[in-house]
């Protein structure tokens, strides 16, 4: 699924036009980002939550060659899936 | 932010109303998860992925009892965030870190 499948759906669920679903969408998206930007959480019930955590730098291994490399310290986004989001992936049918 | 303050910030931003911009906000997670359930995988440019992980089958202990239980194999949602949002959340805080300091 892409977003333009999201765009779609938006449109016919909300009754709004495909344009302005579209700048909805969008917006959700781009305020998402912009919370997480400023290192603060995205709280969904029922979907998730998005967190920005600090990692350490670590000595980590080119897989390919075997060489030694130092990992940065970093920022990174994690999900935590709701129980909601958790319950309907396990029992439903597919994998991806 | 929760999603009542997504749902406002939206409102606010695109002039819908609340309730119309609180089918928009559902209507968008719900169609992640629907078509995670039906295993088909979200890709979002600019902000990442949905897949589904398969975990497999463990023997876990009750912390409390130290008894051991069976944890059968499940699929568990993943996120993986893409690179337009892994540079922002680095950067960002990076900077502003340096200038705090």
């Amino acid at each position: 699924m892409t977003k333009q499948d999201i765009i779609n759906q938006v449109s016919s669920r909300a009754s709004l036009s495909r344009a302005k679903a579209e700048e909805a969408v969008e917006t959700v998206i781009e305020l998402i980002k912009e919370s997480l930007g400023h290192g603060e959480p995205v709280i969904l019930r029922r979907f998730g939550t998005f967190q920005v955590r600090a990692k350490s730098k670590r000595v980590g291994r080119n897989p390919k060659t075997g060489e030694e490399a130092e990992i940065s310290a970093r920022k990174v986004v994690r999900f935590k899936s709701g129980k909601f989001f958790k319950q309907a992936v396990d029992e439903g049918e597919g994998t991806t | 932010m929760t999603k009542a303050e997504l749902v406002e910030k939206v409102a606010n931003q695109i002039n819908l109303t609340k309730k119309q911009t609180e089918v928009v906000v559902n209507t968008v997670f719900s169609s992640i998860t629907d078509s995670l359930a039906e295993g088909k995988k979200v890709e979002l440019r600019g902000f990442g992925s949905f897949r589904i992980r398969q975990r497999n089958a463990r023997v876990g202990r009750n912390p409390k009892s130290g008894q051991k239980v069976d944890v059968p194999s499940k699929k568990v949602p993943f996120f993986k965030a893409g690179k337009e949002l892994r540079e922002l959340v680095d950067e960002n805080i990076a900077e502003q870190e340096n200038q705090e300091s």
